[in-house]
């Protein structure tokens, strides 16, 4: 009896995944299955081409890597500072134009608009995302830097220079024609984003507010945003690691000078313009690796920022569809 | 009314007129790249533009003829590359996964669409420039083609999440196994949004400049094979719009205005069938 069924179980096992087989369910969750884990086979992938790829840079330079600011190929002297200085003073610009602009444009959408010109407008605002980044560039480069350098750095300079921010002669392209353009650029990101996260708050606690006796701007401020911090915070992770990773518009007016300087008027470098100047004319293997080493820093920054966003934005539609 | 009542009012009207000003710059950020690049883009724009190979600098006149095929060529194969492995990934995401795999799927997918484009780029160029030791298209198609696996993948799964439970049911109920279901009942009900979610992607990697830098390079002449350096209109535009020449960002402004025409057609196309469907779907049931 008992060596019966055991032997019957397998054999019932494999029968049943033998009938599935010939049906065809198995083959296609087999071959479905095989193609969504292509996306785990590039990511292995990549991490480890960046790993093998920035070896010798990685045991020649170690840590001092990023924390040298020399930048001298002909010399073979690779310190990867004055990219990340780069990448974080133009990415901090714009988080801090576009994150007030975005959460004022957002509120505005979600809170006060219609639903017709609120729809209309994010049209036009996710048609803003579709815009590729070098159309981005060629309108910088032709209007965003001569505009910059004849008439906003003059005035900044005369008015705030005290500020060391403020200081030094007008190049036009630098820091601040980066940081404006990557504003421009992620604004669209943390608008449609945080505008679906306003519209998840439960039309409750805008109601208790306004019973309360406040006014639609304190309920907003107050209570409507509060609540929807998470999705907001997520959608501006998500557009800083846009901004960190940009690359050809902010390659086209960043002015390409490897160097770290404190006036946000100064040209400079940033990670991914480097990558896109520097890898095809890269000779020598440490120069090279030296790069995909900038690729690398690169990946593991905005993945892990990404990640932050995804958990974040992951959590509040959580939370938001225990509260229908 | 007290003076902090007076104050929260005049906060209120201020704060809220500042919303309505945020909200309008920027929109109009678009309506101006769109006019600037119209107007300087308008001018520049010649039949040569569509017909000519570039001219070398100093030389007025020219096209970019061999960028508008090449560029046609790299994302036609980046589509047949990623188009495929993301349909039926999101197939597997919507219709078999379970929850421990296909959540790491799917966050691992967003994650490598939230991957810098031009990190894609080393990745192409390592696997295919280093070996067959030539920029070629077929590296460019490959780092595009890698960029819309992720994004055909999602947007696959969210459309076939749509499609309601009880279609499902019902062709399992008249007796069709599971891969007949999802082939005649599900995706059918779906291809709408899948292909405009197709389309969406394209019109993505179409505009992509980085990934190409170092895997297709640029090309000033027709490409002889897609093993060989191939022109493409964002590298044109970039390398035109940042060389010295006049003539040069006058044929930039041009291929610009002719790249966000067919990106914004495209994306405007793509939401009007969807919205038709949509609505046309809803007419049904």
């Amino acid at each position: 009896m008992v060596t019966a069924t055991q032997s019957l179980r397998p054999q019932a096992g494999a029968g049943a995944f033998w009938r599935r087989l010939v049906n065809g369910d198995e083959v296609a969750r087999l071959v479905t299955l095989a193609f969504a884990s292509t996306v785990l086979l590039i990511v292995a992938v990549l991490v480890f081409e960046l790993f093998r790829g920035s070896a010798v840079a990685r045991h020649r330079f170690g840590w001092a890597f990023f924390v040298t600011q020399n930048w001298d190929p002909v010399a073979e002297q690779f310190g990867a500072l004055p990219f990340i200085y780069g990448t974080v003073v133009t990415s901090a610009v714009a988080l801090l134009i576009a994150v007030p602009l975005s959460l004022g444009a957002a509120v505005f959408l979600a809170e006060l608009a219609p639903q017709r010109i609120s729809d209309a407008c994010t049209f036009l605002i996710e048609l803003l995302a579709a815009v590729p980044s070098v159309i981005y560039g060629l309108m910088a480069i032709f209007t965003l830097v001569p505009l910059l350098r004849d008439y906003v750095q003059p005035f900044l300079g005369k008015t705030l220079g005290f500020l060391p921010f403020f200081q030094g002669p007008s190049f036009g392209a630098g820091y601040l024609a980066a940081g404006l353009i990557l504003a421009v650029m992620i604004c669209p990101f943390i608008i449609s984003i945080s505008r679906e996260a306003l519209f998840g708050v439960p039309r409750e606690q805008r109601e208790a507010a306004l019973a309360l006796g406040a006014t639609q701007w304190e309920s907003t401020w107050q209570v409507v945003i509060p609540h929807a911090r998470l999705g907001i915070i997520g959608s501006v992770f998500l557009a800083l690691a846009r901004a960190l990773g940009e690359t050809i518009a902010v390659t086209m007016v960043i002015g390409n000078d490897p160097s770290i300087r404190a006036s946000l008027f100064a040209p400079g470098y940033t990670i991914a313009a480097v990558l896109a100047n520097e890898f095809t004319e890269a000779t020598g293997e440490l120069y090279l690796d030296s790069l995909v080493e900038l690729g690398l820093v690169l990946f593991l920054l905005t993945m892990v920022i990404n990640a932050l966003a995804q958990l974040l934005v992951v959590l509040t539609s959580r939370r938001g569809s225990a509260h229908p | 009314m007290s003076l902090r009542n007076r104050w929260r009012k005049f906060l209120n009207v201020f704060m809220l007129a500042m919303t309505g000003v945020c909200a309008v710059a920027a929109v109009s950020i678009l309506f101006l790249i769109l006019g600037y690049l119209a107007w300087n883009g308008w001018r520049s724009l010649d039949w040569n533009f569509f017909t000519r190979l570039p001219k070398p600098p100093g030389e007025l006149g020219g096209g970019m003829a061999n960028a508008i095929v090449g560029s046609a060529q790299i994302v036609l194969l980046a589509t047949l590359i990623g188009a495929p492995v993301g349909f039926f990934g999101g197939v597997y995401l919507s219709e078999f996964g379970g929850r421990g795999f296909s959540f790491v799927v799917r966050y691992v997918a967003d994650l490598l669409n939230g991957v810098p484009s031009i990190v894609i780029g080393i990745l192409a160029w390592t696997v295919v420039v280093v070996p067959l030791h030539r920029f070629s298209a077929l590296a460019g198609a490959l780092a595009l083609g890698l960029m819309l696996i992720p994004i055909t993948m999602r947007q696959t799964e969210q459309f076939l999440r749509d499609v309601p439970q009880s279609m499902r049911e019902g062709a399992l109920a008249l007796g069709a196994s599971k891969w007949k279901m999802i082939a005649t009942v599900v995706v059918p009900a779906a291809m709408r949004g899948i292909a405009t979610g197709m389309i969406l992607g394209v019109a993505r990697i179409a505009g992509e400049t980085a990934p190409l830098l170092f895997t297709s390079l640029n090309n000033q002449f027709w490409s002889s094979g897609w093993n060989q350096p191939t022109a493409s209109l964002p590298v044109m535009i970039f390398s035109h719009a940042i060389a010295p020449y006049e003539d040069w960002h006058r044929q930039a402004w041009a291929a610009g205005l002719v790249l966000l025409l067919l990106v914004l057609l495209a994306n405007v196309a793509a939401r009007f069938i969807l919205s038709r469907g949509i609505s046309a779907q809803r007419g049904y049931l």
